[in-house]
């Protein structure tokens, strides 16, 4: 392996520091499942390392019915996966976090480095922007939270400045009103990047929905959202016409490639299949 | 850049300086010497590295050694209760043929233990999503389950 220096970040501060005194090819390590594959595979050039998993209080999960569900920085998909509130409130995220790689990688990966690598195929997200999570961001000046969907300049690039640090992630409290759904659509069942991933939350009052967010993985630079397909829900019974042609305008709003995985049309005709699929999915919750 | 480290493994505590750089895979088998944990693929997609961190199975190929400090870590030579005797997945994996050029067995049983410690009754289902970060290229997986299965029903007579 190439070789790099490793330092232990004792404080947020002093991560901060350290980040801004070594200069540049110095990173935040984390679960380190992407930081160590790049390092290994020669697609990143690494020289410092700062470990931030001994820094106190970034490891909390809390849940309170106004502002939602918070989980700090250190937080692994595996814990997350396993929480029985995140099972029965969140099937959009524990759905996503499942999906992500195995078992051994869910136990150090976490989420928040899952969304700092801002791939536009990470699994995490989509459900997360679908759900309008919020990003708290530490820097030594300046402390600010950022909506997710705001989080995201282009494929492996975040609105992050050097020196700042993502503490941790809170998503909207899931009502009794939303329903929610992640599909993740691979060539096989495990141990696979997604193709395409579709993300869908929503609420319904007496049978109208009145809110809908479509959030689209793997099919543009980043994330998407679905605007127009959303917009053309609102207010609906979301029944069956009205969704094929909500899933029609995704098809058109998104912006795949093709590349390994599959071809860009391949991808476009998912889109259209799986909005379909999630959004019946979603609606489940209130069978 | 070396770092002194301590962590027990195996139950024994080891103190050892190692290189900052280097993953705990790499640390385990050359530095200490247990060779039992493999290097399949050195990036978490085959499974063979995998090692129980406090209890929690990990790649440890994907872990550096410095992350170590303080831990406690069981590699496939834990396995075995006492020197003449197998671990009943051990024995299990031979009586059906689970291994065959036996690279990914070591990674496997530290997985199917975590399984079966967790979950002493795993359904078919439960034992392949237990099991999906493990890649075998030789049996077909079909006498890895059933190797896995055996044990469990014998684990279960010996507890009752
Ligand atoms: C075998 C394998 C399979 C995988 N399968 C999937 C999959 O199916 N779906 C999927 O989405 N992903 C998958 N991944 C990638 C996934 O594990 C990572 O994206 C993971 O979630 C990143 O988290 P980490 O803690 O390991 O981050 P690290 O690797 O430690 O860090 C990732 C990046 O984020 C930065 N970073 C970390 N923490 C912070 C912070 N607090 N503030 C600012 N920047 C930070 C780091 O500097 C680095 O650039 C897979 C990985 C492997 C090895
Ligand atoms: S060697 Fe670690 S997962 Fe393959
Ligand atoms: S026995 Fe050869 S890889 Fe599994």
């Amino acid at each position: 392996m190439r070789r790099f220096d490793y330092h232990r970040a004792e404080t947020l501060e002093h991560a901060s520091r350290l980040l801004a005194e070594l200069g540049d090819d110095t990173f935040l390590f984390n679960g380190g499942t992407d930081l160590l594959v790049e390092i290994r595979e020669r697609l990143r050039r690494v020289r410092n390392v700062v470990d931030i998993k001994q820094i106190p209080g970034l490891s909390d999960i809390t849940y309170d019915e106004t502002r939602g569900l918070t989980f700090g920085a250190l937080v692994t998909v595996g814990r997350l996966e396993r929480l029985p509130l995140v099972c029965q409130r969140y099937p959009n995220l524990r759905a996503a976090f499942a999906s992500l790689g195995s078992i051994q990688v869910r136990n150090r990966a976490t989420v928040v480095g899952n969304i700092c690598r801002a791939s536009p195929s990470a699994d995490t997200i989509p459900p997360l922007v679908a759900d309008g999570a919020f990003v708290h961001i530490y820097s030594r000046t300046n402390m600010r939270v950022v909506p997710i969907a705001e989080f995201f300049t282009g494929p492996g690039r975040t609105v992050l400045a050097k020196g700042e640090i993502v503490t941790g992630i809170t998503v909207p409290p899931a009502g009794d009103t939303a329903g929610k759904a992640y599909i993740k659509h691979g060539r096989r069942k495990a141990m696979e990047l997604s193709t395409v991933g579709v993300a869908v939350s929503l609420s319904m009052e007496e049978g109208v929905c009145c809110d809908i967010r479509i959030a689209l993985g793997a099919v543009g630079a980043t994330v998407l959202r679905a605007p127009q397909a959303e917009a053309m829900l609102r207010g609906t019974r979301l029944d069956a016409s009205a969704v094929r042609s909500a899933a029609d305008k995704a098809m058109e709003e998104c912006t795949p490639i093709s590349n390994v995985r599959a071809s860009a049309d391949y991808r476009r005709d998912m889109v259209g299949v799986l909005t379909g699929r999630a959004i019946k999915q979603a609606l489940e919750t209130f069978a | 850049m070396k770092r002194m480290v301590e962590f027990t493994v195996n139950g024994e505590t080891r103190e050892m300086a190692v290189d900052t750089c280097r993953s705990l895979l790499d640390a385990l088998r050359d530095d200490v010497g247990l060779t039992g944990t493999k290097k399949g693929c050195d990036v978490g997609d085959c499974g063979a590295c995998t090692v129980l961190i406090d209890g929690e199975p990990v790649n440890a190929c994907l872990v550096l050694a410095v992350e170590a400090e303080g831990r406690s870590i069981e590699t496939v030579e834990g396995l075995q209760p006492g020197v003449d005797t197998l671990h009943p997945l051990q024995d299990a994996f031979m009586r059906h043929g689970a291994s065959q050029c036996g690279f990914c067995t070591p990674g496997i049983l530290m997985m199917a233990k975590k399984l079966l410690d967790d979950n002493p009754r795993p359904t078919d289902e439960d034992i392949r999503f237990g099991l999906s970060g493990n890649i075998c290229r030789c049996t077909g997986y079909t006498k890895i389950f059933d190797a896995i299965r055996s044990a469990a029903r014998e684990m279960e007579a010996a507890r009752s």
